[in-house]
């Protein structure tokens, strides 16, 4: 192949990656109480129904972490947001959820009260997130989507597991 | 071309290591009085393999390293020269150049030139200088020696470069890749349907085996090479089959020249020439019948060789006389070579990641579990019913065993792989301290888990450079002792139930217990006169702790056991002394069959489980209320056979409602962590499980009290206590 060849197939392939981040951003929408968040969707590894049975619990943990499950043979915290959060009741029905997130090479399960879609957001309809409204920090969300009539809270699901506030990290002990 | 040759670097680089290994251990074997030709040949080919692969990729320093090598090794071979321990230890050490020079390749570190080129010398010193205690007779060497004096070329200047600057071709041949073990093969194919660029690479890289020559008779379609090079043929039919169609290949084989050979006696032979004077006008006949008048013709084929025949004839008749022994050599060397290659091709294996191997583990392992959960299910069926599927599920639970144990048995090594390495340091340090010691291994082929036989190499070196320094004594201490001058350092590894020992013993002074104590004493230890010996001697663990009256700098700086100590203990081991004073010391290490499975037990406490490590229990009983006692209305402990132990409430470590808080109701577990004790009390005893350990820290973080996790049976997950981490917040 030829290096102007090359060079143009290489701007082809920048031009489709400019264009799905301007357009083709997926997120996966989930209720916490009576607000809907929304998490990129390449964050998510897959979506379990929520058994209390299989959690062992972990000791002397905070209380919104539920404990550990066996995930195929690996061992995978699971988180309930809406303790976290303390949104609404952490009623666990036949709605609650477990969606297991890959974030930064770790595994871990948060616990919401259903996942709703997953909808292709156009980066442009995107609003900066004002200074309040919202339980989580500010700085863990990324800015307001709208769709239809419904408003979505898009947070950066990676930098929040990371955070000192969920302890999920060794740097939180001790 | 040469950039398709990288990714057979690897190979090479593993191939060289095992090579070299194997050509280490041939060599401490080997008998220096009655050395057996068997090892010396596979001396001999482990380095004419790594010669053959280095000249492949273009590693000259490898390749002038073992050229050296081979050349001192195939006149050993040929009872030429007689196997000496100075020659032993020059390979050695040649040895360790190739080593360096492979990981200087490798892109980690690089030999130092210095050393190269001390070993170079030896060896090259090794091979002229013994030339003249060569097996041949006396005589005709002299009468030989008069011949070549006759014609009065090399006697003069007797060195290998007086003999390269005789006649063309022999400049030519040496100057490719050394001097000795060369062929001519003549090189005959079709270039039809090759590209120039394909031709050009094929003639750089024949080129970088030895010289080419193009015949002038090649022409546009066919093309006729001499090529001349100590690469073995098949070497050079696979370098060209792999541009050329085979088809229209033909590699004939001319003859072999061994110059430098030639050049080495011609130089000893001088000197023999005037001691030997008296027998000179006494043989000339013999020496006639040496010069091989018309055989060496025999050897080159075909016409386009002619006109070097010429050339050939008139180099000295000595050299003549040697190429038609050389020639037989040579084909010994060939079918060697062969059956090298026979054998690596029988040893079928394939080289596959460590990772890859750790995904199939954990596969398997959730299959054993699925199947688990199956059996409990299928078990809550009606037997009647589903006498199909029960023993359809019999047959599951075998097969699942069955590939759990052969998938584990993939990441087993067997310990002669670290066992190998130490009849070198034992034969090194041996020298330098003037000790005379025997090694024994024991068990090589026992199996141990691949991450442990890295992790156990450094610490069991330690133990053996300290039996050997402060436990065998010096041969006239030995004597004197009554003992045998030689000492012996026995390693021996076994298997017993769910571990692995390994024992380091020598029969050497054993240790001092009073010393010990003294120096105990001294650095403020808490001993007493009483204290058993097992405890005495898990002093010498202590960090900085040393009896050596002198520091060498082989040992005796106090640092190094407890780092054994610490090492073993981390791979989940333990280690025993054992020693008799004047008899001699064993030590014992244990380790668990694998890192990646425990021994536990599993307990309840409330509706939870845990799994504590077998290894740091001692034994569990109920208590009686009597035994329990309060200290300041809080702390409790126990008294179990006299001692007064610190009781661990789990429920109250890991806050759990516990079945009853009453510790006459619970059972106590009597830990032991690194000689300090504790009882542990839970609800409930459940079994015994050999259970595969799993990060809790992968996806969470540490928590305080436990170790790991660990999935059971039915799927759960249960923790694995941290026993040490427990047992140490009571004292």
């Amino acid at each position: 192949m030829s290096q102007q060849q090359s060079a143009t197939m290489a701007s082809a392939v920048n031009a489709v990656g400019e264009a799905a981040s301007r357009q083709l951003n997926e997120f996966l929408t989930f209720r916490l109480g009576s607000e809907e968040y929304g998490i990129d969707i390449l964050k998510v590894q897959e979506i379990r129904g929520y058994d209390n049975e299989a959690i062992t619990q972990i000791a002397n943990s905070p209380g919104f972490i539920k404990g550990v499950v066996n995930l195929r043979g690996i061992i995978v915290p699971i988180i309930d947001m809406r303790i976290k959060f303390r949104l609404g009741n952490a009623e666990y029905d036949q709605f609650t959820v477990v969606i297991i997130l890959n974030v930064g090479g770790r595994v871990m399960g948060i616990v919401v009260d259903g996942v709703s879609d997953v909808i292709s957001l156009d980066m442009e309809h995107v609003r900066p997130t004002p200074e309040f409204g919202s339980i989580i920090d500010t700085k863990y969300i990324t800015g307001l989507g709208t769709i239809d009539e419904r408003m979505l809270i898009l947070v950066d699901i990676e930098k929040l597991m990371a955070s000192e506030d969920m302890g999920l990290v060794n740097q939180a002990l001790n | 071309m040469s950039t398709d040759l990288e990714q057979f670097y690897e190979v090479f680089f593993e191939e060289s290591s095992e090579l070299l290994a194997e050509m280490e251990a041939c060599l401490l074997g080997l008998d220096v009085n009655s050395p057996s030709m068997e090892d010396l040949n596979a001396i001999f080919r482990a380095a004419h393999s790594i010669k053959g692969g280095a000249g492949t990729f273009g590693f000259t320093d490898m390749t002038e390293m073992t050229h050296m090598l081979e050349t001192l090794l195939d006149r050993l071979r040929k009872g030429e020269l007689k196997v000496r321990s100075e020659m032993v230890d020059a390979f050695l050490k040649a040895g360790d150049v190739i080593k360096d020079q492979l990981a200087g390749h490798r892109g980690d570190g690089a030999a130092d030139p210095v050393v190269v080129k001390e070993v170079c010398d030896e060896l090259q010193k090794l091979s002229e200088e013994t030339a003249d205690e060569g097996a041949v007779d006396p005589i005709s060497r002299a009468s030989q020696a008069v011949y070549l004096h006759e014609q009065s070329v090399v006697v003069a200047t007797a060195t290998p470069s007086a003999i390269e600057e005789f006649s063309d071709i022999t400049v030519e041949e040496t100057s490719a890749t050394g001097n000795a073990n060369h062929a001519v093969y003549q090189i005959e194919f079709s270039t039809t349907g090759l590209s120039d660029e394909s031709k050009e690479n094929l003639f750089f890289n024949l080129k970088q085996q030895g010289s080419l020559e193009t015949c002038p008779e090649s022409d546009e379609e066919v093309c006729r090479l001499h090529l001349t090079t100590s690469a073995p043929e098949e070497d050079v039919w696979e370098m060209l089959a792999f541009i050329v169609n085979p088809a229209h290949l033909k590699i004939e084989k001319c003859t072999q020249t061994e110059e430098y050979q030639a050049g080495t006696f011609a130089a000893a032979t001088t000197e023999v020439v005037n001691n030997a004077a008296p027998h000179i006008e006494a043989k000339p006949s013999s020496t006639s019948s040496a010069g091989v008048d018309s055989a060496p013709y025999g050897f080159f084929p075909g016409a386009p060789a002619a006109p070097r025949e010429q050339e050939f004839s008139q180099q000295t008749q000595s050299e003549l006389a040697q190429s038609s022994n050389a020639a037989d050599q040579i084909n010994l060397a060939a079918s060697s070579n062969l059956n090298a290659k026979a054998a690596a091709v029988e040893t079928n294996s394939i080289r596959v990641s460590i990772g890859k191997v750790d995904q199939m583990i954990n596969l398997v392992g959730e299959l054993v579990i699925t199947q688990a959960m199956l059996a409990q299910t299928a078990s809550e069926i009606d037997p009647v019913l589903s006498e199909k599927l029960q023993s359809g599920m019999s047959h599951l639970e075998r097969n699942t065993r069955d590939l759990q144990e052969a998938v584990m048995s993939i990441r087993m090594l067997p310990m002669s792989v670290v066992f190998s390495r130490y009849p070198r340091v034992v034969r090194d340090l041996a020298a330098k301290l003037n000790k005379k010691v025997e090694l024994k291994t024991v068990g090589e082929g026992t199996e141990l888990d691949k991450g442990l036989i890295e992790k156990i190499a450094d610490p069991l070196t330690h133990l053996v450079r300290n039996s050997l320094d402060h436990g065998i004594e010096l041969p006239e201490k030995r004597i004197a002792a009554g003992k045998l001058a030689k000492g012996t350092i026995t390693l021996r590894a076994f298997q017993q139930g769910g571990s692995i020992v390994i024992e380091v013993g020598d029969d050497g002074a054993g240790l001092n217990r009073e010393k010990i104590l003294a120096k105990a004493r001294d650095r403020g230890l808490p001993v007493r006169d009483d204290m058993p010996d097992q405890e005495v001697w898990m002093l010498i663990f202590e960090a900085g702790f040393s009896t050596a009256d002198k520091v060498t700098d082989v040992s005796g700086r106090g640092v190094g056991m407890d780092v054994v100590k610490r090492n073993i203990q981390s791979m989940g081991g333990r280690v025993e002394v054992n020693s008799v004073f004047g008899v001699g010391t064993r030590i014992t290490i244990r380790l668990p069959l694998t890192l990646a499975i425990l021994d536990g037990l599993s307990v309840t406490v409330g509706d939870q489980m845990f799994i504590v490590p077998l290894t740091y229990i001692t034994e569990s009983l109920q208590p009686s209320e009597n035994d329990i006692r309060t200290i300041s209305g809080r702390g409790r402990v126990v008294q179990v056979r006299g001692e007064y132990l610190p009781v661990i409430a789990l429920h109250e470590v890991f806050n759990i409602r516990p079945k009853s808080s009453e510790i006459k109701d619970g059972i106590l577990v009597i830990l032991d962590a690194d000689g300090h004790k504790a009882a542990m009390l839970v609800d409930e005893l459940v079994g015994q499980h050999q259970v595969v350990i799993k990060s809790l820290e992968s996806n969470y973080r540490r928590v305080h009290g436990v170790s790991g996790a660990t999935i059971m049976g039915d799927g759960k997950v249960a923790l694995i206590l941290d026993t040490t981490g427990l047992v140490m917040s009571t004292q």
